[in-house]
């Protein structure tokens, strides 16, 4: 595709009529006398939605008969924002995709940044990006965890309480290497925006050798709960023929038995140079869903455990003019960020800002297919369903 | 004790009465600070600890906050039954507490019953309604959930509780309070593990705490049943909550405890009284603390499968052990008892899973 023609073909075009968003969604009276299904529309204020997600249960009793998922509260334009921001300006945006994984989301960004640019990343700078990305995605596993526990129904919040507590070391990590604790901005194009500071190896070392305790002592409480067994087992299950049709990734995609992962299926960064393994679940139900997210973080710190003593010296950032004008083109970048594929398309069509910018999120995605999770369930179900795809409402809506 | 309060029916009415009510709000303080505080140390943190010092003073805050708050009735609801549902759920708080006996020689408060157990089963089975009433007037899609769902689950709950008090009164040979208290040299709880641990199950049941705390079930239903309250009734709700595991906790420290009976019968009755019903406290603190939700078909598969079945083959081995000894069970058969229990529940437990037990849908 030419950018050229591109552009002019949009001008041509005619503005299509204002549709109703959610054109789809029938209008029943939700009162009328003498009918026998019961519709409830949990969300977008519901304890329970991650953010502003609506549900738009029908129930008959307890039982779920249908199930419309609805979103767009929290629609904030971010990809019309980028066409009028130069390349590096819309770094700190991606921080508020999912704001959970706020480093992976700077990592996917830059890396398509790069391919368009065809900038070369430092070795250093490599390492620090794998090592911020694996921490990340311990940081937003647990969450993740933490979470669908909290949704399944352990009303004090104490699993999620426990879980904070190893959050917090990784949070004073990043604070250490840029400043923020959830927001971190700290991936440039063309390497990282500092280096790494003196203390830090230190403690990333002291707490990779500490997690795989914590991690046990999680599955003490947890693994074999009879209640958390009988709650999660067969619960939620999304088929292999299902998560593939549509287009699942991450843990989600992972948890139905499909060895999926960007990290060995499409190598980027350096990843091709550790040892690690993809694990997988059997059936999808959430239980598998929780396994994969607890052995991942065993593979993360596995990657961590070989990365921290490799890194070697030398420049953190390449340099790249301050208005980086790519050349007139189009490029995808794409990571395994803890939630899923996230996906930047960026067009360049030679200016300071980019033409178009495209998100593939990863959490939108699997969000998709959770009506077909849920129907014929319970409402808790549908619940601790919608809390095992870890879903970001930041990312689902931007 | 010979006092004109005792021997006048209205003083002894009067003095008493004001007595339980100071009891029950005391308490129920008590142990809101307990359970707040002693979420602490459970998930790695402090709990309360501003006001006052430990923040003894934080349930007195908590009611100051909710009592000053507005008072909002939705236009839509069931004016009546939204107004009488939180005075009917309290109710039963202060019944119950009518038969408890506090000290060996008083015996019951108020009444000292020669059925108090029959009158405690009754007493404790009424909250229901106003539970329903509070659901079902809320005119709340959430809370008419939950009030589907309390009757139910509390409905089936009753029988199991029941039967293990059923296996008390054959051991005790006696249906009053007071009389199930002194019954037996040794405690219900070494006697008969299996009956205490039935019974801890379908209280926790009633009282809508741990993992069965459904019809509150704050990730699904919000808040459940009261989440159209706020205020004054609110707060009559949350009392009602505290009150209702405070007299559950009294009446298992004397059915299965002993109750006011301690290492010296004539002193200190109500101080090994409170303290019996603190212990009992603790542990549901502790498991409500530890433990995920049951959904509502495993909640009702739980009862009718697991603590049904147990709860017959307590009375039944409770029976022939009253038959063989002649209604005085020895000491020695509370080590067979315990063995029992184990292999009883670690047995029926591999034919009952609540996951097991799941129904698969079809629509």
């Amino acid at each position: 595709m030419k950018i050229d023609e591109a552009k002019t073909e949009s001008v041509i075009l005619e503005i299509p009529k204002a549709q109703p968003v959610m054109r789809d969604v029938e209008i029943i009276d939700t009162d009328a006398p003498g009918d026998d299904v019961f519709v409830l529309n949990m969300g977008p204020q519901h304890p329970s939605t991650h953010g502003v997600f609506r549900m738009r249960v029908t129930f008959s009793g307890e039982l779920i008969e249908d199930m419309q998922p609805i979103f767009g509260y929290l629609h904030r334009g971010i990809e019309k924002l980028a066409e009028t921001r130069t390349y590096t300006q819309f770094i700190p945006m991606t921080d508020r995709l999912s704001y959970l994984t706020s480093m992976a989301n700077n990592h996917a960004y830059v890396v398509a940044v790069e391919k368009l640019a065809g900038i070369e990343v430092p070795e250093r700078a490599e390492y620090i990006r794998v090592i911020m990305n694996e921490l990340m995605r311990i940081s937003s596993h647990l969450m993740a965890v933490g979470f669908f526990l909290n949704d399944l129904g352990c009303s004090v919040f104490t699993p999620l309480l426990y879980m904070y507590r190893e959050r917090e070391k990784l949070l004073d990590l990043f604070e250490m290497v840029c400043g923020a604790r959830l927001t971190y901005n700290y991936m440039r194009i063309g390497g990282v925006s500092q280096d790494l500071p003196e203390e830090f190896l230190g403690y990333a070392k002291q707490f990779v050798k500490e997690m795989p305790s914590y991690i046990e002592e999680y599955e003490q409480l947890l693994a074999e709960n009879e209640i958390l067994l009988a709650r999660t087992k067969g619960v939620g299950v999304l088929t292999p023929e299902m998560a593939v049709n549509s287009s699942a990734s991450g843990p989600v995609l992972r948890a139905s038995g499909i060895k999926w992962d960007l990290r060995k299926a499409d190598p980027y960064s350096l990843y091709d140079r550790f040892d690690f393994d993809v694990p997988v679940g059997e059936i999808g139900d959430n239980y598998d869903r929780y396994r994969v997210r607890i052995e991942e973080m065993r593979q993360s710190l596995r990657i961590l455990e070989q990365a921290i003593p490799q890194l070697p010296e030398g420049e953190v950032r390449t340099k790249v003019p301050q208005f980086l004008r790519p050349p007139k083109g189009e490029a995808y970048g794409r990571i395994e960020t803890p939630q899923g594929e996230l996906g930047f398309y960026l067009v360049s069509d030679g200016g300071i800002a980019p033409y178009r910018l495209h998100i593939r999120p990863p959490t939108l995605i699997n969000v998709t297919a959770l009506s077909e999770m849920v129907v014929g369930s319970l409402l808790a179900d549908a619940i601790a369903t919608f809390g095992s795809i870890d879903v970001c409402l930041g990312e689902i809506d931007r | 004790m010979n006092s004109w309060i005792l021997d006048n029916f209205w003083a002894h009415f009067a003095v008493f009465t004001i007595v339980i009510l100071a009891f029950v709000i005391i308490g129920v303080m008590a142990f809101i600070y307990v359970e707040r505080r002693g979420f602490g140390p459970f998930q790695l943190r402090r709990g309360p600890n501003r006001a006052g010092p430990f923040g003894i003073l934080q349930p007195i805050a908590d009611a100051i906050k909710v009592l000053l708050k507005e008072d909002v009735v939705p236009d839509r609801a069931d004016k009546v039954l939204h107004t009488l549902g939180p005075v009917i759920v309290f109710l039963p708080v202060l019944l119950i507490f009518a038969v408890i006996p506090f000290h060996g020689q008083i015996g019951g408060l108020i009444a000292n019953l020669n059925v108090g157990i029959v009158y405690v089963a009754a007493i404790s089975s009424l909250g229901v309604v106003g539970v329903f009433m509070a659901g079902w007037g809320s005119e709340n899609k959430y809370s008419l959930i939950a009030a589907m769902r309390v009757v139910g689950a509390m409905i089936s709950y009753e029988i199991p509780l029941v039967l293990s008090l059923v296996a008390v009164v054959l051991a005790t040979g006696s249906l009053s309070m007071n009389g199930i208290a002194t019954g037996h040299p040794l405690p219900m709880i070494l006697l008969m593990p299996l009956g205490f641990l039935i019974f801890l199950a379908a209280s926790m049941a009633e009282i809508n705490r741990g993992p069965f705390d459904l019809l509150e079930a704050d990730s699904e239903l919000v808040a459940g049943f009261h989440i159209e309250y706020s205020g004054m009734k609110f707060a009559m709700f949350y009392l009602a909550e505290y009150g209702h595991a405070l007299a559950m906790s009294a009446v298992a420290a004397t059915v299965f405890m002993k109750g006011w009976v301690g290492p010296w019968d004539a002193y200190l009755g109500w101080f090994w009284f409170i303290l019996k019903t603190l212990m009992i406290f603790v542990l549901l603190v502790w498991l409500r603390v530890t433990f995920p939700r049951m959904r509502i078909d495993q909640m009702m598969s739980f009862a009718w499968k697991f603590l049904l079945p147990m709860a017959l083959i307590n009375l039944l081995v409770v029976g022939i052990q009253v038959v063989a000894f002649g209604g005085d069970i020895p000491w020695w058969m509370m080590f067979i008892n315990f063995g029992l229990a184990g292999v009883l529940i670690l047995g029926w437990s591999k034919f009952f899973r609540p996951g097991g037990a799941r129904v698969e849908y079809q629509v």
